[in-house]
């Protein structure tokens, strides 16, 4: 392609990461640009009569007036081919390992480099013949993309007409040709296993339904109190060390989406790191292979370039959907949304916008929405179903959440996951405010509890809930005169809730039987707590003080639960039981 | 020879304006020649032929018609060798113990570049302070970033200086070590006891200091830690030496930032601060790190004085965020006469689950730890409660938490500024501690080691 087809100007002014480009000129708004000599990534932001306005995406410094800036035609895409999963790319989706192999531990700028391996050949089946319709979305062929995910090659959502040429199943690249469609118009269009797609657009679908299906992730609190529903939104607010990325790992390991699409946006190095290290090494229970070989990370650190941070959510959005479009069920772990929020902020600065909250752009809450309502179950054009469920952290100011992106976010997720100060610095992880958390997905649920686990989840869930609630309220009493004076039908409240906190919301996330747990044995813990509490309910009618009961040590062995069975023996449930009812005896016999 | 350019067009407090330039690139460092002294500038916004650029030194003395400004054609780069240790240079470089400045090669950009996440190693080996709320509670991790959050008048800095000399001394001696050591804005008596220091401990010809002084020009204080974390990666990455940072006061940094962002006319965010606060300390503190395959580490230790001791003050905020963990000096435990009135609720190590337990300290470490928080965060609600009803009326249970709060205030989180504790004295107070309540109360530890460890208070006394 020739400079002079697109768009071009040379720079006036630079701020940071934008420049300015003076007069009128031919770009795009949202087109991407190359910026001087090293050809540097940018985005057209606005643009007027006097000036254009362009983003950059890489590092400024050493950029002079006068510098050349070249349109390229089209939108900041992203590449959507085989080679995705078990990767990790940057804000603009740059594969950071290839990165590392040819210009060694720091991120050079101006390295213009192709997102997926060109080179590879991939072992393709094909789906489609010559002769046959195709539309947008009809899957033409199917790749082993990783152990764990079968990459389904899809016709792009804009292109239909019938196949003139196919290739047989064999070895391809991602750019050889696979099929030839002849379109309406009667041109012939070849296709190949790469697509590009502008990631501020969502991809479309044929229509978006209810979600039914609860997102499992065997922690405790959330399949049990707060579910996600499969496509659902979800934010997990907190202040530092309260534990956002440690709940995030938590289901990106243990979740039952098909595919994680992990966004570091803005967030420390060392936890990439980690995320690469571990799950390269841990193996997912449910289906025996590697973790990474279902998960994609997205690394924007918090000290590479500002505006890359702003794309990497979209970036990371446009793969998930890419891959709903398959069938899947993605989640996205957004690590964090303040980060985003403050990228839009700092760039909203230098462009001397007006600000509103904070310092935030007037435009934050209806971005944060239109990215949350990318999430969602879908079925597809290709007559699948799949979902995108979004769960974005949220870094608020000295842990208030008031803050703007807080509360603008809490508009638009269905699960707000509180994480609250005083349970972390008692270590009680996750450190989840049963109080101030909610879940509106809830009623959408329970049919599939009831038939999937049991009848009686959601009865129980409501029981635990009311307790854990009316301890609060005794808690504000204990606070004033302490806990000898009340009643003994109060204390056992207490002391169930105890229970409660320590043997199922607290979770350990690096005990090999506690850190994920199936639906069965968090229903059966809750049955098992719940009929502790109906013995020594009829006990204490009967008059028995709560002293007596406490003696017997039974509240520490249920609190033990949660080590003492492993996942695969429901059936140990049945002994706790027993021993319930030997502790029932055992009072009674010693009291009459 | 690059042309000069006479005179400027405008000079607001750092700032200057410079205009009809040709060829300067953003970013770029300028030497700026007023009656026969040259200070260094740098632009920081450009339009065409006009530049913005902010004067290191300060623009005291300046007027619009008796300067002299040439381009250099690079940003700001220092030269770095492995005979910076043992030299002290001020805060843009320059060296100020009367010997001559560094001949090297090797220039670097003090900008840095982002370390690729693929290429990073994650951090595992831990640092023994000798400090047990320390090693014991918040363990520092080589390669981590771990701030002391502290107040005006607390002894963040002889908590420093005793992790300085007592990690410096650890097991690991034999391997190459070394300080660097950034100061911004910090008073004279303060560098001076740091120096002191360094050499009373005999480890002097390791440290390269850094100085920006309280009375030093204020926009130097931004260019400050970016030297030394260049030098710091260079004797890290190049050197293979394992590197302690220290960078004291992050606070005057950001103030520093914050002058200038006004005198640019900026958009202020929180409480004056630029927008790009997070990110620009960001770049900082993500300059600490382990390269794989690399036996070089930077391991940060920077200091802030909170203000007003308020943690949410937008400073220890965002610093929070990005630092892996914090320590928390707290005024009512100094006030109480203990030292080091580290706070450990609120403090936190990041990276300490990883680097420690079974092959690095002990296996029952991390349970320790997480019971003696959980027990001195319930000892919280007991004060609270004792407060309002009296000591008398609380329950046997709560009797034995306040003595345990206060057991383990005096015992384990206080210690002599010359204590230097291994980990296993360290856990053995902490069992110490935990044998004075009540097994059943221990919830946060796991059965096996309950057995093998626990000794309530009465037997354990023998210890």
């Amino acid at each position: 392609m020739s400079e002079n087809q697109y768009a071009s100007g040379t720079i006036y002014g630079i701020n940071g990461p934008i420049i300015y480009i003076k007069g009128q000129t031919t770009f795009q708004i949202s087109e991407m640009v190359y910026v001087g000599e090293e050809k540097l990534v940018g985005e057209v932001i606005s643009l007027t009569k006097k000036r254009t306005t362009i983003q950059v995406f890489e590092e400024t410094s050493g950029l002079k007036p006068g510098d050349k800036v070249i349109g390229t035609g089209g939108a900041l895409c992203a590449t959507l081919a085989p080679g995705i999963i078990n990767n990790i790319f940057d804000g603009i989706e740059r594969p950071l390992r290839e990165i590392a192999a040819s210009s060694g531990k720091y991120i050079k700028r101006g390295f213009s480099m192709t997102s997926l391996d060109t080179e590879k050949k991939w072992r393709t089946t094909m789906k489609v013949t010559a002769g046959q319709i195709v539309y947008g979305g009809t899957i033409i062929a199917e790749v082993p993309e990783t152990p764990a995910v079968v990459h389904r090659v899809m016709v792009p959502p804009d292109i239909s007409g019938k196949v003139t040429f196919a290739v047989p199943s064999g070895e391809y690249t991602i750019s050889d040709c696979l099929i030839k469609v002849r379109l309406k118009d009667g041109t012939e269009k070849a296709l190949t296993m790469t697509q590009r797609w502008p990631i501020r657009v969502p991809r479309p679908v044929t229509e978006r339904f209810l979600s039914t299906q609860p997102l499992v992730t065997g922690q405790r609190i959330l399949d049990t109190m707060f579910p996600l529903a499969k496509g659902g939104t979800a934010a997990i607010p907190g202040g530092f060390g309260t534990g956002k990325t440690m709940t995030q790992h938590s289901i990106a390991k243990w979740s039952d989406a098909d595919i994680i699409i992990y966004i570091g946006c803005g967030e420390r190095g060392n936890e990439m790191t980690e995320v690469l290290e571990d799950f390269g090494k841990l193996v997912d229970p449910r289906s025996g292979n590697l973790l990474m070989d279902r998960t994609t990370l997205i690394a924007n650190t918090s000290n590479m370039p500002v505006a890359a941070r702003e794309a990497s959510i979209y970036t990371g959005i446009t793969l998930a959907e890419y891959y709903r479009d398959m069938g899947y069920h993605v989640a996205i772990m957004a690590d964090s949304t303040s980060r985003w929020a403050e990228a839009l902020r700092e760039i909203s600065g230098r462009l001397e916008e007006m600000p509103a909250e904070e310092g935030f752009p007037a435009y934050l809450a209806s971005r944060l929405s239109t990215f949350y309502e990318r999430a969602g179950m879908m079925h597809n054009l290709n007559g699948t179903e799949g979902s995108v469920s979004i769960i974005g952290a949220v870094s608020p100011q000295g842990g208030d959440f008031s803050e703007p992106v807080t509360q603008n976010t809490k508009r638009y997720v269905g699960c707000f996951w509180g994480l609250d100060k005083s349970l972390a610095y008692a270590r009680h992880f996750p450190a989840i405010n049963w109080l101030n958390s909610y879940c509106d997905y809830i009623s959408d649920l329970t049919p599939w509890y009831s038939e999937n686990v049991s009848p009686h989840f959601m009865d129980y869930r409501g029981r635990i809930l009311a307790l854990l609630n009316t301890e609060s309220s005794l808690m504000e009493i204990v606070k004033l005169i302490g806990s000898d004076v009340l009643p003994d039908d109060q204390k056992l409240i207490l002391e169930i809730t105890r229970v409660i906190r320590l043997g199922f919301l607290q979770q350990n996330a690096f005990h090999k039987d506690d850190m994920c747990v199936s639906l069965t044995k968090q229903f059966k813990m809750m049955e098992t707590i719940l009929y502790l509490y109906d013995v020594s309910r009829k006990l204490i009618a009967m008059g028995m003080p709560m002293r007596i009961l406490k003696e017997e040590g039974i509240f520490e062995h249920i609190i033990a639960i949660k080590y003492d069975i492993p996942n695969d023996k429901p059936e140990m449930f049945e002994d706790y039981r027993k021993d319930i009812d030997a502790f029932y005896q055992h009072v009674m016999e010693k009291n009459a | 020879m690059s042309i000069e350019y006479l005179g400027l067009s405008e000079i607001n407090g750092p700032l200057i304006i410079l205009e009809g330039v040709s060829g300067a690139s953003y970013d770029e460092i300028l030497e700026i020649s007023v009656n026969h002294e040259t200070r260094l500038g740098r632009i920081i916004e450009i339009y065409e032929d006009k530049a913005v650029i902010q004067v290191f030194k300060g623009t005291m003395g300046m007027s619009l018609g008796n300067t002299r400004t040439r381009l250099t054609g690079h940003p700001m780069e220092i030269a770095v060798s492995e005979e910076m240790l043992g030299r002290t240079f001020n805060g843009v470089g320059a060296p100020i113990d009367g010997l001559s400045p560094i001949h090297s090669d090797i220039r670097l950009d003090v900008n840095g570049q982002p370390l690729n996440p693929v290429s990073r190693e994650y951090p595992r080996n831990y640092i023994q302070t000798g400090i047990s709320s320390i090693d014991g509670l918040t363990t520092l991790i080589r390669g981590q970033k771990l701030p002391i959050f502290s107040g005006n008048g607390l002894p963040h800095d002889r908590l420093a200086a005793q992790i300085v000399k007592q990690a410096s001394l650890g097991d690991n001696s034999d391997e190459k070590f070394a300080i660097v050591f950034a100061a911004m804005g910090l008073k004279h008596d303060v560098a001076d006891y740091f120096r002191r220091t360094f050499e009373e401990s005999g480890v002097s010809d390791h440290v390269v200091m850094f100085l920006n002084l309280a009375n030093d020009p204020v926009v130097e204080r931004l260019i400050t830690p970016k030297v030394a974390l260049t030098a710091a990666e260079y004797l890290a990455y190049e050197c293979h030496m394992h590197i302690l940072v220290i960078l004291t006061d992050i606070t005057s940094y950001a103030e520093a930032m914050r002058e200038v962002s006004s005198s640019k006319g900026e958009i202020p965010s929180r409480k004056g601060y630029p927008g790009y606060l997070y990110s620009d300390l960001a770049s900082l503190y993500e300059r600490a790190g382990i390269v794989a395959g690399n036996e070089g580490s930077v391991t940060q230790l920077p200091i802030l004085t909170m203000p007003n001791d308020d943690i949410t003050h937008p400073i220890p905020d965002l610093t929070g965020y990005i630092t892996e963990g914090q320590i928390v000096l707290e005024r009512s435990l100094f006030g109480q006469g203990i030292y080091p009135p580290i706070n450990v609720l609120p403090s936190l190590s990041r990276l300490m689950k990883d680097g420690i337990g079974k092959g690095f300290t002990r296996e029952d470490h991390q349970d320790v730890a997480n019971q003696l928080f959980s027990s001195y965060a319930k000892v919280g609600d007991v004060r609270a409660l004792a407060n309002v009803i009296g000591e008398d009326e609380l329950s046997p249970t709560d009797k034995l938490y306040l003595e345990f709060g206060k057991a383990f205030e005096a015992r384990f989180v206080a210690q002599g500024e010359e204590e230097n504790r291994s980990v296993l004295d360290t856990l053995a107070i902490g069992w110490q501690l935990l044998g004075m309540l009540p097994r059943e109360e221990l919830d946060r530890i796991d059965t096996k080691i309950l057995d093998q460890y626990y000794k309530p208070a009465a037997e354990g006394k023998g210890n």
